[in-house]
């Protein structure tokens, strides 16, 4: 570049430019011996499958052989403890103190995660060993209408009125209670202003409110002047879901890098065309997530009902009279009852209801990840990493791999306050 | 640009909804315009961070901005299109006039003021969820200025950004796919498109690559001819590079900034009057 003053002219830059893409170094022709230094390689796998595999026998043998204990619970206790000791044991002899302690630590992590999602596993297997079995196109298309109650007997109903009840109450709770929810969200997070702190806590209070308190709160204020009614547990069911959805919205606002604010501001945006044509489309992803994990803590939710739907053994489709039926409600009432063919039904219920909540969730995590990908193969990742924009990552951003779908929620960036108040 | 493009550009502001006390300040918008900022003092709660700055910032001229970091430069240009005021413990004191009318007369609505005074900030910025086409035409979108030529308004922002050639078969895109570099252009084309008198970059460049920041500075230089630039920069090859005027700007261990000099950018660079400048446009200190 020339050290002359003065104003710089196209050709100057087309120079530079020209300059700059200069062909780099040729790559060396050298075979080089490239090495993973994190992988996890085929040796390795083998020592630990066969510490495993020894620390098995080793406590079978004491288990069985030598002692008279028993039970798988013990089995597991005992096994854990020796197999950690014996992996240790066989890695300080191929590796160093430090690589063996680091191994050690490695698989106490992750027999730890086995461990908590343990009860999730036996949950979903115990609930599919006794729901299956009677989950037939009978039992979803029939209520309990005009059953006579004879032991062994399977012509026990279907479980479609307290389905129909559960779907209608979580729609209605979901109109009421998601835009409140939103717009509660986007208060605290975008407007501002002196209730910000007290409506941020009121939500949080909210959100540790037993659900039975909700069931009570709407049973003195609907249910006694009104009846029970599909409505009022769907008015119940959106006190439980305004606080999440709250939250989690307003975590998910929070992402939103202030720098989009500030362009939306910058172009003489008013503040709502900000919040709607700049934080929420940007946020979308993260918000459809949120308001469906809202959803799917509703659908679960048994205690608010008691009160407020009552519950009921026919068809009634008409949410604003008349007690109504639901999933859970009806899981709840057939378990306690002594007849194996009405438990039987309640663990039908209980299964429908898993499914319900599960396809919510799988849904959750479609919408997430294919809103974000609209428009181009780039762009999911674009939305995502912009929310976590640092110089850095942008320089690196040609290079980054994929990223997970749900670390949009998961780390927030600290407030930009700090930053202003420096200028 | 020609003129059939400028008649044009007439009809589509006289269409947009300004308020009646935006009128007296530009209505056009077609054209630069001086900004003239006359013994602005600016405070965060009780600290005050700038001192007394007095700029002319001239029709049609690149007006650079240096000095050390936590001077004050990117406060003193965040005051010139009333975004200092979003900070809440914020204020400040003085004028700042755009041809003559105060930007912060109490008539003075701060939206209709940044729609004149555009501003490109140091991270590109451009809207995730939006594609490309959608980012440029967002100003005209926000303010609701209707336009039957959109397609015309995007090319020529985009050309004046110099990003055209690069991404006109990529409009449908989104705007966060395009690398660092363009990114930025296609900031520059966002605020150009609602037509600003005066176009403030926050250091524009430095979070770009070499090769990005040559491209940004030529289209600097080239759309000086039609708005009035005001450039923050760090980078002193940068301001001798595409500013005709430069002010230096100078805080002194907590104290507020204020403006050691301010002058052609030959002079400052070549002839500076006080010694601090000649010192720190020789890379003395700072």
């Amino acid at each position: 570049m020339t050290t002359e003053l003065g104003p710089l002219t196209p050709d100057d830059v087309d120079d530079v430019l020209d300059d700059l893409s200069e062909e780099a170094p040729e790559p060396t022709a050298r075979p080089l011996k490239r090495i993973k230094p994190r992988e996890f390689k085929t040796s390795d796998i083998g020592v630990l499958a066969l510490s495993g595999l020894s620390s098995f026998s080793i406590v079978w043998i004491l288990f069985t052989q030598l002692t008279l204990l028993s039970g798988p619970l013990g089995f597991v206790v005992m096994w854990l403890p020796v197999f950690l000791g014996l992996y240790w044991f066989v890695n300080r002899q191929l590796f160093n103190r430090q690589v063996a302690v680091d191994r050690l630590i490695g698989s106490i992590v992750t027999v730890g995660a086995i461990l908590m999602m343990m009860p999730l596993v036996l949950l979903t297997v115990f609930v599919f060993q006794r729901g299956l079995p009677q989950l037939t196109w009978h039992a979803l298309f029939s209520t309990q209408q005009g059953v006579v109650y004879t032991p062994g007997s399977h012509n026990i109903g279907g479980v479609k009125h307290a389905l129909i009840g559960t779907i209608e109450q979580v729609l209605i709770a979901a109109v009421i209670g998601v835009p409140a929810a939103v717009l509660t969200a986007i208060f605290i997070n975008e407007v501002g202003g002196r209730f910000t702190k007290s409506v941020r806590t009121v939500v949080t209070a909210m959100s540790g409110t037993p659900a039975i308190v909700a069931g009570v709160f709407i049973y003195s204020l609907w249910v006694i002047p009104f009846g029970y009614s599909g409505f009022a547990g769907a008015l119940a069911l959106a006190i439980i879901l305004l606080p999440t959805i709250t939250r989690g919205t307003e975590e998910v606002l929070k992402v939103v890098h202030n720098d989009l604010r500030e362009a939306s501001i910058a172009l003489a945006a008013p503040e709502w065309r900000t919040v709607w044509s700049v934080v929420l489309p940007t946020a979308r992803s993260g918000l459809i997530t949120s308001i469906l994990l809202g959803i799917a803590v509703a659908i679960g939710e048994t205690a608010p009902l008691i009160m407020t739907i009552f519950g009921s053994q026919v068809m009634n489709s008409n949410p604003f009279s008349q007690p109504q039926a639901a999933l859970s409600l009806l899981a709840y009432k057939q378990i306690k009852l002594p007849i194996q063919s009405q438990i039987d039904l309640g663990y039908t219920s209980a299964l429908v209801l898993f499914i319900m909540v599960f396809a919510v969730f799988i849904l959750a995590r479609l919408l997430s990840s294919s809103l974000s990908r609209k428009g181009g193969g780039k762009s999911k990742r674009s939305i995502l990493s912009y929310t976590r924009w640092t110089p850095a990552s942008a320089m690196e951003r040609q290079d980054e791999g994929p990223e997970t779908e749900f670390e949009l929620e998961m780390e927030p960036l600290p407030p930009d306050s700090g930053e202003r108040d420096q200028r | 640009m020609t003129t059939h493009i400028e008649s044009n550009d007439h009809k589509l502001v006289a269409k947009s909804t300004d308020s009646s006390v935006g009128e007296s300040l530009r209505v056009d918008g077609v054209t630069a315009a001086e900004l003239e900022s006359k013994g602005v003092h600016a405070w965060f709660g009780e600290r005050m961070v700038l001192q007394d700055i007095n700029l002319v910032m001239e029709r049609t001229r690149v007006t650079a901005l240096i000095g050390p970091s936590g001077c004050g430069k990117s406060t003193f240009l965040r005051i010139l299109n009333r975004m200092h005021e979003i900070v809440p413990s914020a204020s400040l004191a003085g004028q700042v006039e755009l041809d003559g009318d105060d930007i912060y007369d109490p008539n003075q609505r701060a939206a209709t003021v940044r729609r004149h005074i555009g501003m490109v900030f140091q991270r590109p910025n451009p809207f995730p969820a939006m594609t490309v086409r959608d980012n440029v035409l967002s100003g005209l979108r926000f303010n609701r200025i209707r336009s039957n030529r959109k397609d015309e308004i995007v090319e020529e922002a985009l050309t004046k950004a110099g990003l055209w050639s690069e991404v006109r078969d990529r409009l449908g895109n989104l705007g966060g796919a395009l690398s660092g570099g363009q990114q930025q252009r296609l900031c520059i084309a966002r605020a150009l498109a609602v037509k600003p008198a005066v176009l403030l970059m926050d250091e524009p460049c430095s979070a770009l690559d070499p090769g990005s920041t040559l491209r940004i500075e030529q289209t600097v230089k080239e759309i000086a001819d039609e708005v009035t630039v005001v450039i923050v920069t760090h980078n002193m090859q940068q301001a001798l590079r595409v500013s005709d005027k430069t002010a230096f700007f100078l805080a002194q261990d907590g104290n507020p900034g204020y403006i050691v000099e301010a002058g052609p950018t030959s002079q400052i660079f070549e002839n500076p009057v006080d010694p601090r400048t000649a010192d720190y446009v020789n890379g003395r200190f700072g």
